[in-house]
């Protein structure tokens, strides 16, 4: 058996939505490179709410980037309250499982979608954007 | 065009040990522990290669036992050290921090068991001092095990004078000489080595066969218990086809180390001059004390594991010391052990390269990693930061 699946291995050899946005209304930077990987992700949201571009600029392993392109894939054209709702564990069913130790795609969209807030002056509870700590990840990650 | 570059991992059987073992695995079957003429054919053909691997090597048959492989190997040499000092109460290990994990974990098994472990710095370049050993022995120290080569960067150490200082101090030194049998020359008299251990599948014999040289005195507690196989140090019947190709293996590589290494030499030192090419990346390891196939570098602002993936698409077969590929979320001690930051090692890349390896297949790796470097940096956020000032340069 493959190491990873064929989705997997599609979303990583042609990522989709790779890039910068440079006109985006929130970015999400998670992770760090001590650890192995850095996902950030660049959202454009409508007037009505809709994410209606995304991309994402990813360094680490194979999963790393194929998660990025899923989660992007998984919230474009979504409202930013259904991208809140986005899970690593959906993003790992969409790629037909994954055998790694952590994944960051909702956390990263999850910090795209607070700076967007921020930008916009959009009041949120501050404690459903809580700063992911590497260590807790791991820690997720171990079990 | 497909090409396997990390001889380091494993290499192929070579046609030699193939046609050698074959006839032990089909006509002459029989168990060497076995009376009759038929068994006894096979015992030997094993008594044959036990003289063959201890000529290589310049040590006595008697001296030679075969094994699974290298880990049984280091792990024998390094338990039977430790309860032969303990008897004298002496508990005191001496080692460096780069070893293989089959050494590295065994050392640690034994810490938990009450004995101390002193792991040795390798400093930047990947090669342990004289003096840091001179200095970390004590009058309990029971066994220095120390590489011959890095199975990660390839850095050799300087094991004669390691061998001789042991013996000026009446030490017991084992040496992992997995990554060097078959590709450097080895005498254990000359070096002073108690110990050694060797893997088959390194230099073309198949895999799950080893050799532990022990020197005539060194008393070896066993880790397989049963028969009264190899001196009855190691129990179960012996792995006939498997010894026979590894004999024939090591003679074949012993007999052609020169040649083996003046093809081998050119086209590492054309992939250290080319990859170094790439802007941020740098050589792993002193070039200077180095086995003549490994070649490990990093690119800064990039990922191993991915690296080695897109390489996979191209063909080409390499490894990494990157969190991922380790399977733990740290990158490789080995490249920590020489001062590499996290970041920095998480980019790593070891090609290992061996006689079977073409100037072809060097020129298509020469043409792809940079390729692949490239459009990984594209899409690295780190890559971005370095790139804008917004994070500093490591290397």
């Amino acid at each position: 058996m493959a190491l990873y699946s064929d989705k997997v291995m599609d979303h990583f050899r042609n990522p989709r939505n790779v890039g910068k946005i440079d006109d985006a209304d929130g970015v999400g930077e998670v992770g760090n490179a001590k650890c192995g990987d850095i996902m950030r992700m660049y959202i454009k949201v409508d007037e009505d709410g809709i994410i209606t571009d995304c991309k994402f600029n990813t360094f680490g392993c194979g999963s790393a980037i194929a998660t990025s392109s899923m989660a992007t894939e998984l919230i474009k054209g979504k409202s930013v309250d259904e991208a809140l709702e986005l899970s690593n564990k959906a993003v790992v069913e969409a790629l037909d499982g994954l055998p790694t130790h952590k994944i960051l795609a909702e956390e990263a969209v999850r910090a795209a979608v607070k700076d967007y807030y921020d930008r916009k002056g959009i009041a949120y509870n501050p404690e459903d954007f809580k700063e992911t700590d590497d260590e807790e990840l791991h820690k997720l990650g171990e079990e | 065009m497909f090409v396997y570059a990390d001889n380091a991992a494993t290499t192929s059987v070579s046609k030699t040990a193939l046609d050698a073992m074959i006839p032990y695995l089909t006509e002459n079957y029989g168990n060497p522990s076995s009376l009759y003429a038929f068994g006894q054919r096979a015992a030997e053909a094993l008594a044959e290669a036990r003289e063959t691997v201890a000529h290589y090597i310049n040590a006595e048959a008697r001296e030679i036992y075969f094994t699974s492989g290298g880990s049984e190997a280091d792990n024998q040499a390094i338990v039977s050290a430790a309860r032969l000092g303990a008897r004298k109460g002496k508990k005191h290990l001496i080692s460096t921090k780069f070893e293989h994990h089959a050494v590295l974990h065994t050392l640690a098994k034994l810490e938990k068991e009450g004995y101390e472990v002193t792991l040795l710095d390798v400093h930047e370049d990947g090669v342990v001092r004289l003096e840091d050993l001179e200095a970390a022995i004590r009058p309990d120290t029971a066994l220095v095990t120390i590489m011959f080569a890095n199975n990660e960067i390839g850095t050799v150490q300087p094991v004669a004078e390691i061998g001789k200082l042991c013996r000026e101090k009446g030490i017991p030194f084992h040496c992992d000489a997995v990554q060097a049998a078959g590709h450097m020359p080895i005498d254990v008299k000359a070096m002073n080595i108690d110990m050694l251990a060797m893997s088959g599948h390194k230099f073309h014999a198949p895999k799950g066969v080893g050799v532990l040289y022990a020197r005539r005195g060194m008393v070896l507690s066993n880790i397989i218990e049963g028969g009264a196989q190899e001196r009855g140090k190691r129990a179960g019947t012996e792995n006939v086809a498997g010894i026979v190709a590894l004999a024939a293996a090591l003679k074949e590589s012993c007999d052609n180390m020169e040649a083996n290494t003046a093809k081998i030499i050119p086209m590492r030192d054309k992939l250290f001059a080319e990859l170094s090419k790439i802007p941020h990346s740098r050589i792993n390891g002193s070039l200077e004390h180095h086995v003549p196939g490994t070649v490990n570098m990093c690119f800064e602002g990039i990922e191993g594991e991915s690296l080695l993936l897109m390489l996979d698409d191209a063909g080409i077969c390499a490894s990494s010391g990157s969190a991922c590929t380790s399977g733990s979320l740290d990158p490789s001690h080995v490249l920590l052990s020489i001062g590499l930051p996290h970041e920095v090692a998480h980019g790593s890349l070891r090609l290992s390269i061996g006689e079977y390896n073409t100037m072809e297949e060097i020129d298509h790796i020469i043409e792809t990693v940079p390729k692949v470097v490239s459009y990984l940096r594209a899409m690295s956020p780190v890559w971005d930061e370095l790139e804008k000032g917004e994070r500093p340069h490591l290397i």
